[in-house]
């Protein structure tokens, strides 16, 4: 089946079986193999991406499936070639990464978060990441890089939505917001 | 960790996902994919043929109806999370949510999947029993609606027939003012598969006395099972020994042996964790009213 997938702001598309996952069309077929295929059932958290602006596990999802979604890989989380996101530099700077195969995830889970609380609490980073598995560095410097991400991001000069949210937050109750959605969000761009 | 082959279509109407399930009893209903998709993985499940229904607005959205919140069948679990008016009308719903799986499965994840896949240890289907929720089933003739009680028979297994298609779920709303929840699980990691779980709402009078009770228990036997707390109602709260009620209630409840925990280990915690969800429950609804603990 022809797929046309919106990854990192840009139109992809490929021919593959209904059967091929999303995260192996990313790694394959668009050659993005920054997202990782761990345990391949939806436990390791190595593959997150972000579906809509949403943390989501690329192995639990068949590209066929994921058409008309905004598809955000790690590769589209920097603002420019050559740098990093608020987010990957705190990695960098606690030593929130050892080996790195969960780093991708953990930081697109992590990112997700700030991008709709800018002062998470220790709880809602562990919460937040309870989905992806590290098994070196271990938990500890990753929740400090995350910490240090929130913080710096409260100091930046940039303005946020008035309520706080993204857009697809406010959800209204009878009128949930359908699957897939016009870009709202710039990548790597923060609001 | 590939799935085998099969076929994907997306239906435009539920009308239509009817009737393709109708026709190939081995097509399957796929939503948000997070049970199903590691079974295809594992190759546990082997459908001919995914019909995919998370698209349907038919099927989606979270609305007040008649005493009851009615949560349509693909809308996602973090949406209902997210749904203020989840929040003031379903409190023991949005308990329970934060327990089922991770932020990343919540955000694909739906609440009629969670339902139509029955895991006796589920948190949705907990809630469902617990409340007396009314799961509404459409087919080529048409919607009708059936008690969660009687929707569940077992592990995995409900009463879905070929050519059925969960479409709703009806929560019914308890609007009195003195009214609380509680909701306790344990599992050997956060948001792994509960041993047990247990669900609890209570509303009290003006006077600290029980108008009304209910208590739920998953991940003991095959199902959620709603426990008998009715001796509960018109006491005085203040002076009700729970511990002793949940006791003798769970003392004989079916229980499942397996490799992390015995069926005797999930009876004490069902006794325990029912009484904390309990006594969560009353010392909210007491909290509500500015009563004293």
């Amino acid at each position: 089946m022809k797929v046309t997938l919106k990854v990192n702001g840009r139109l992809r598309t490929a021919d593959v079986e209904p059967r091929k996952t999303l995260l192996d069309t990313l790694r394959e077929d668009f050659l993005l193999t920054g997202s990782h295929a761990g345990c391949e059932h939806g436990v390791c958290g190595a593959c997150t991406v972000l579906i809509d602006g949403e943390p989501s596990r690329a192995c639990l999802m068949f590209a066929v499936q994921a058409d008309g979604y905004e598809i955000t890989t790690i590769e589209g989380l920097a603002p420019a070639p050559g740098e990093l996101n608020v987010v990957q530099d705190a990695f960098c700077e606690t030593h929130g990464l050892q080996c790195g195969y969960c780093t991708p995830g953990m930081i697109l889970s992590a990112h997700a978060l700030l991008e709709h609380n800018d002062a998470p609490t220790r709880k809602d980073i562990v919460e937040a990441i309870s989905g992806n598995i590290c098994r070196c560095t271990g938990y500890g410097q990753i929740v400090e890089a995350v910490e240090l991400a929130a913080e710096r991001l409260r100091q930046t000069n940039v303005p946020r939505h008035v309520d706080g949210t993204r857009p697809n937050e406010s959800l209204g109750d009878s009128t949930t917001t359908d699957a897939p959605k016009a870009a709202h969000t710039p990548h790597g761009a923060r609001r | 960790m590939k799935a085998a082959p099969f076929e994907y279509v997306r239906p435009d109407s539920v009308a239509e996902v009817c009737e393709i399930l109708a026709a190939d009893e081995d097509a399957r209903i796929i939503a948000g994919g997070q049970t199903l998709i590691p079974m295809l993985a594992m190759r546990l499940a082997r459908p001919t043929k995914l019909v995919d229904i998370v698209r349907l607005k038919e099927l989606r959205g979270i609305r007040s109806d008649d005493g009851a919140i009615v949560v349509g069948a693909v809308t996602r679990q973090v949406e209902v999370e997210r749904s203020a008016l989840a929040r003031r009308a379903l409190p023991l719903l949005m308990k329970a949510l934060p327990w089922v799986g991770h932020p990343p499965t919540r955000s694909r994840g739906t609440v009629g999947g969670s339902i139509a896949n029955a895991d006796p240890s589920a948190e949705i289907p907990l809630v469902a029993v617990t409340l007396g929720a009314e799961i509404e089933i459409e087919n080529s003739g048409g919607r009708s609606s059936m008690p969660a009680d009687e929707f569940f028979i077992g592990a995995m297994v409900t009463s879905v027939i070929p050519g059925d298609c969960v479409a709703a779920v009806r929560f019914p709303v308890w609007s009195q003012p003195r009214l609380g929840t509680g909701f306790h699980e344990v599992s050997a990691r956060q948001s792994d598969f509960a041993f047990v779980a247990a669900a609890a709402q209570v509303v009290l009078d003006e006077g600290g006395r029980c108008i009304d009770a209910v208590l739920g228990l998953g991940g003991v036997g095959d199902r959620a099972e709603r426990i008998d707390v009715s001796a509960l109602i018109g006491a005085d709260v203040a002076r009700f020994v729970i511990s002793d009620l949940v006791r003798s209630a769970t003392e004989h409840m079916e229980a499942n042996s397996d490799l992390h925990v015995s069926a005797d280990y999930r009876r004490r915690a069902a006794a325990v964790l029912g009484t904390r969800a309990l006594g969560d429950a009353i010392a909210e609804a007491r909290a509500a009213d500015g009563m004293a603990q």
